[in-house]
């Protein structure tokens, strides 16, 4: 009971509420932007137009083959240092907004996938229903195949989101230095004797945040299927 | 049925094909290709406004293809088909354009899944043709009642019956106002009980002077509405003739053939 007692008086040095909405907010921005930008690819890999597949599809194999960890550090030392690409005047924003487009690209690819293998799901003859009343390319893919494609693709797409919420502890490469991994180091680093509890107290946290995403894409897959 | 006066179908047509030809579809030495199948050959065909053409032969022979070369789903590899004296255009707006005038209805029905029958119907106005929301709603259920399906609007696809889904698609196409309408084998995925209510839309429409190309195998469809059968085998118009004709002295023996076969089933 002491042990706890006096773990919890250590702990309240460190802000570990503030360090998982760091760890969301970036889920948040990240997860917005890998939806659009996967969005985007797998519109342009199912094209009329080759030049539109063959970049989609390169996009794609290059980002998900390079592990995130050397992408945040691209991010960080090359688009930052070498290129001197800036958002604000203060760089702790500029770490943040690196850390959200590269954990963005690095999951778009991902998502593109997860799309891609919905679109497999929507039968042919819907964007060709769509063609056959006049819609072009983009409006038959807008309103026609990709609403069925994510109500098909739920269940990846989830667990894109929950290996992003994992992921935006990688975050700390890119030098965004409050959220849960950072936090968890310098705990650990200052109370080596609580070890095991503070391992304990971050894994619950991540535990606590990813089970409703998974039970909720589980429930929307489940309700939102298309029914043929 | 439409009120009258309310809503029209299509332009009203007031010449007589036979006298006074007003080409709708032309196809002029058209071939195609899947890889090495040689799928349609040197396919010369015109319809006139106001007519229906039926197009019948054995499976593979090449009708559905002819079908989606009309309003180029599928390129051809050569020859020419015009819409109205004018070239289909190449991928594109244009092209977009064009499909918005030539209505397709599809073997497997094809409902937009995710919607309800009325938003399947008003789509293609809205979005190809700018129609206002609230005229579209309106037009749309005009149409679906007047396939009989008024009462099913507000209904996802699959909570309907085969014939119901196929009005539907007859009624989704209409809303464009097609100069053409094709029908590739309407009544195949149907079973046989619905079968007739499909016909029977299409032989009103037939009647109120829609031009059609109808693929099917419903020989009661070709007597009753037909002006022209069209018989193909291997990617070939082997015979054009009156359905009477056709049905009663067939030319070549690959339609003996094949009429045997349809008749005997
Ligand atoms: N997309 C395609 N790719 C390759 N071959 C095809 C394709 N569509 C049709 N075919 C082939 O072309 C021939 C004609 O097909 P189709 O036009 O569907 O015939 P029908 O409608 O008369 O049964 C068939 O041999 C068919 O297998
Ligand atoms: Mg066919």
């Amino acid at each position: 009971m002491d042990y706890l007692s006096r773990y919890w008086a250590f702990m309240a040095k460190y802000n570990v509420l503030n360090a998982f909405w760091v760890n969301i907010s970036l889920t948040l921005a990240a997860g917005a932007l890998a939806l659009i930008l996967g969005t985007i690819a797998v519109t342009m890999r199912i094209s009329p137009v080759s030049s539109l597949r063959l970049a989609s599809t390169f996009y794609v194999n290059v980002f998900r083959d390079i592990p995130l960890t050397v992408v945040m550090v691209i991010m960080a030392s090359v688009v930052w240092m070498q290129l001197n690409v800036s958002f604000s005047n203060d760089f702790h924003v500029d770490f943040y907004i690196l850390a959200i487009i590269g954990l963005g690209i690095y999951h778009s690819s991902f998502i593109a996938e997860a799309l891609r293998s919905g679109i497999n799901t929507v039968p042919v003859g819907q964007a060709e229903a769509a063609r056959g009343i006049g819609l072009t390319f983009l409006q038959s893919t807008r309103i026609v195949v990709l609403p069925q494609a994510f109500r098909g693709s739920i269940a990846p797409i989830g667990n894109t989101i929950i290996a992003l919420i994992k992921n935006t502890t990688v975050a700390s490469v890119t030098g965004v230095s409050n959220e849960t991994s950072s936090t968890m180091q310098a705990a650990i680093e200052m109370g080596p004797q609580f070890i095991f509890l503070i391992f304990l107290t971050f894994a619950l946290g991540y535990v606590i945040i990813v089970i409703p995403v998974g039970l909720l894409s589980t429930s929307l897959s489940r309700r939102l299927a298309v029914k043929r | 049925m439409v009120d009258s006066g309310s809503y029209e179908l299509f332009d009203p047509v007031g010449v007589e094909p036979d006298f006074n030809p007003d080409p709708v579809a032309q196809m002029i030495n058209v071939q195609k290709h899947f890889g090495h199948l040689h799928v349609l050959k040197d396919i010369n065909l015109t319809v006139n406004r106001g007519e229906v053409v039926v197009v019948i032969g054995p499976s593979g022979s090449g009708k559905s293809t002819l079908c989606r070369t009309i309003n180029r789903l599928e390129p051809i590899d050569s020859g020419q088909i015009l819409i109205q004296g004018k070239l289909l255009p190449q991928e594109g707006r244009d092209l977009a354009r064009l499909r918005a005038d030539v209505g397709m209805v599809f073997q497997s029905f094809n409902l937009f899944a995710h919607m309800s029958i009325l938003d399947n119907v008003t789509l293609g106005p809205r979005k190809a043709r700018k129609v206002p929301k609230a005229k579209a709603e309106a037009e749309a259920l005009a149409l679906l009642d007047r396939v009989g399906i008024k009462d099913q609007a507000k209904k996802l696809p699959a909570q309907l019956s085969g014939g119901q889904q196929q009005r539907a698609a007859i009624a989704r196409a209409l809303a464009m106002h097609p100069v053409l309408m094709l029908f590739d084998e309407p009544t195949s995925a149907l079973d046989p009980e619905m079968i007739n209510e499909v016909l029977d839309v299409m032989v009103s429409l037939a009647k109120e002077g829609m031009t059609m190309i109808v693929v099917t195998h419903e020989m009661g469809f070709a007597r009753r509405a037909a002006d022209r059968v069209v018989f193909m085998s291997d990617g070939l118009i082997l015979e054009e003739g009156s359905p009477e004709a056709f049905f009663t002295t067939p030319q070549t023996d690959r339609a003996k053939d094949f009429l045997a076969k349809i008749l005997h089933h």
